[in-house]
C-alpha cells in the first residue's frame, strides 16, 4: 500500500477494479491512522509519513508558501497528525480528507499571521508568471474520478480555491469574470461531487 | 432551532479550502454549531481537499525529516479536546464565544444613531466582523456590497425582500443583490455580521450614515 500508483497490470484493468483498489487503499490509510491512537505505534506514523508528508508538502506549496516554509508546516501538519490521532473518526473522514484539513487549517494560521503583518504594505503586482499558474495546472494536470469529470471551468475554480488558497474574489479577478460566475461554478462543481460521493459516508 | 436559511455551497467550498476571511470563517463556524445540514456539506467540501490530497504530484521531503519529527513524538503533549463551555444565554455559539464571552448584554455596544448599536470584533485582517443590534421597526438603509456580506442571527428576527431570518438563520450575500432588513418583532435583533469588502449604501439616507457606521 506504500506505492502511489497502481501497477500497469492494474491501468489495463476495468474502471471497477481501480475504483475498487483505490477504495482499498484509501481505506488501508484509514486503518493504519486509526489504530495509531491506541498503538502510538511509530513505524505506522512513519509509514503515514512518508506517504502523506510529500504530498502535504506539495499542497502547501500550492496553497502560496515558500518551499522551506512549507517543509516546516508539513512536519507541523505530521506532528499534529501524532497529536490528534485519537481525536480521528474513520467513520466521518477518511485518512486524506483529515489530513487535508490539519494541513489546511495549518496553512491558515500561518498566512493569517503573515497578511496580519503584510497588512500596513502597499498593493504588490501580482507576480506574471505566477497569474496563471492556475489555468496551465489544471489544463495539464488531470484530476481523476469525479473531479476529473467536471467541465473544466468548474474544476478550475476547485482548483484555485483548494490549491492555491485563493478567495473567491481573487478567483474572480484572475479570470476576469464575475464574482457571481465564479460561485455558480462552485455550486455547479458541488453539486455534481455531492451527487458522486454521497453525503452520508465517506466511502 | 428550526434553520430556514443556509449557506450558498460556493461559501461552504471556500470555507473548506480556508479561503474565507476571519471573520466569514468564524461566523461559519457559528452556523456549523447550530446546522446538521450546513455541516454535512462541509464534510463533502473537505472530501475534495482530501480527494486532491492523494492526487497531488509529491514534492519529496528534505533528507532526514521523517527523524527528525520522530525524535519529537515522545515530547509533544497529546491534544487534549476542548471542553465546551456552555454559554450562559445559550445565544452565542461557541467559537464566537471563544471571543466575546457569553452575554451579548454585556458587551461594551457603541451607539451608531437610528436604534442601532454595534459591537466590533477588532478581528483584523480584510473585511469586518461585527455585531449589530437593531431595534424592534428599525430598518437598516439599503445597500448592496462590493463582496460578500454573511449575517447570523443570534436575537430576533428580521425581513427583508429574500425573506424572514430567525434566529440560527444565515443571510449569504454577495453583489448582486441590494437589500434592507427590517426588525419585524417587537424584540431586538443581534445579528454578527461578517463582510470581506466595505459595503456601499444607496439613497439619501445611506450616504449619510455611510461615515458613521463604517461598514
Amino acid at each position: 500500500m506504500s506505492q502511489d500508483k497502481p501497477k500497469g497490470a492494474d491501468v489495463n484493468a476495468a474502471a471497477v477494479l481501480l475504483e475498487d483498489k483505490k477504495k482499498q487503499i484509501r481505506d488501508e490509510w484509514s486503518a493504519v491512522l486509526s489504530s495509531l491512537a491506541e498503538s502510538r505505534d511509530k513505524i505506522a506514523f512513519s509509514r503515514l509519513y512518508e506517504y502523506f508528508a510529500p504530498r502535504v508538502k506539495a499542497y502547501i506549496i500550492r496553497f502560496g508558501m515558500s518551499p522551506a516554509s512549507a517543509e516546516e508546516l508539513t512536519q507541523e501538519s505530521m506532528l499534529a497528525v501524532w497529536r490528534k490521532a485519537h481525536l480521528y473518526n474513520r467513520s466521518k473522514a477518511s485518512a486524506s480528507t483529515w489530513i487535508f484539513t490539519l494541513a489546511r487549517n495549518q496553512c491558515i494560521d500561518r498566512l493569517r499571521r503573515e497578511k496580519a503583518v503584510e497588512y500596513e504594505l502597499p498593493e504588490e503586482e501580482a507576480d506574471p508568471d505566477q497569474r496563471h499558474y492556475g489555468e496551465h495546472a489544471v489544463v495539464a494536470k488531470r484530476m481523476e474520478d469525479a473531479i476529473a469529470q467536471l467541465p473544466e471551468a468548474q474544476a478550475q475554480v476547485l482548483y484555485l480555491s483548494y490549491y492555491e488558497g485563493k478567495s473567491h474574489s481573487e478567483i474572480a479577478e484572475q479570470l476576469g469574470i464575475p464574482l457571481g460566475s465564479v460561485k455558480s461554478r462552485l455550486r455547479l462543481a458541488f453539486s455534481k461531487l455531492k451527487a458522486h460521493w454521497g453525503e452520508d459516508s465517506e466511502n | 432551532m428550526k434553520i430556514s436559511h443556509h449557506f450558498d455551497d460556493a461559501t461552504l467550498v471556500a470555507y473548506s479550502s480556508g479561503t474565507l476571511t476571519k471573520g466569514m470563517a468564524l461566523l461559519v463556524e457559528s452556523h456549523l454549531e447550530m446546522c446538521k445540514q450546513c455541516t454535512e456539506h462541509v464534510h463533502t467540501s473537505n472530501r475534495i481537499g482530501g480527494d486532491l490530497l492523494t492526487k497531488i504530484a509529491p514534492v519529496a521531503m528534505q533528507r532526514g525529516s521523517l527523524d527528525q519529527v520522530l525524535g519529537m513524538l515522545d515530547s509533544v503533549d497529546m491534544e487534549v479536546p476542548v471542553e465546551n463551555e456552555v454559554s450562559a444565554s445559550g445565544e452565542v455559539p461557541q467559537s464566537l464565544a471563544a471571543i466575546i464571552g457569553c452575554d451579548l448584554d454585556k458587551l461594551d455596544w457603541k451607539s451608531m444613531g437610528l436604534g442601532v448599536q454595534q459591537f466590533d470584533l477588532k478581528l483584523g485582517g480584510s473585511g469586518a466582523t461585527r455585531l449589530l443590534r437593531i431595534q424592534p421597526g428599525v430598518s437598516v438603509p439599503h445597500h448592496t456590497h462590493s463582496g460578500n456580506e454573511l449575517t447570523l442571527i443570534l436575537r430576533g428576527s428580521y425581513s427583508d425582500e429574500i425573506g424572514r431570518f430567525q434566529v440560527g438563520d444565515v443571510a449569504d450575500l454577495d453583489d448582486q443583490l441590494e437589500h434592507q432588513p427590517i426588525v419585524d418583532t417587537r424584540e431586538e435583533c443581534i445579528c454578527l455580521i461578517a463582510t470581506d469588502a466595505p459595503l456601499k449604501f444607496s439613497g439619501l439616507m445611506g450616504k449619510l450614515v455611510q461615515p458613521f457606521i463604517g461598514l
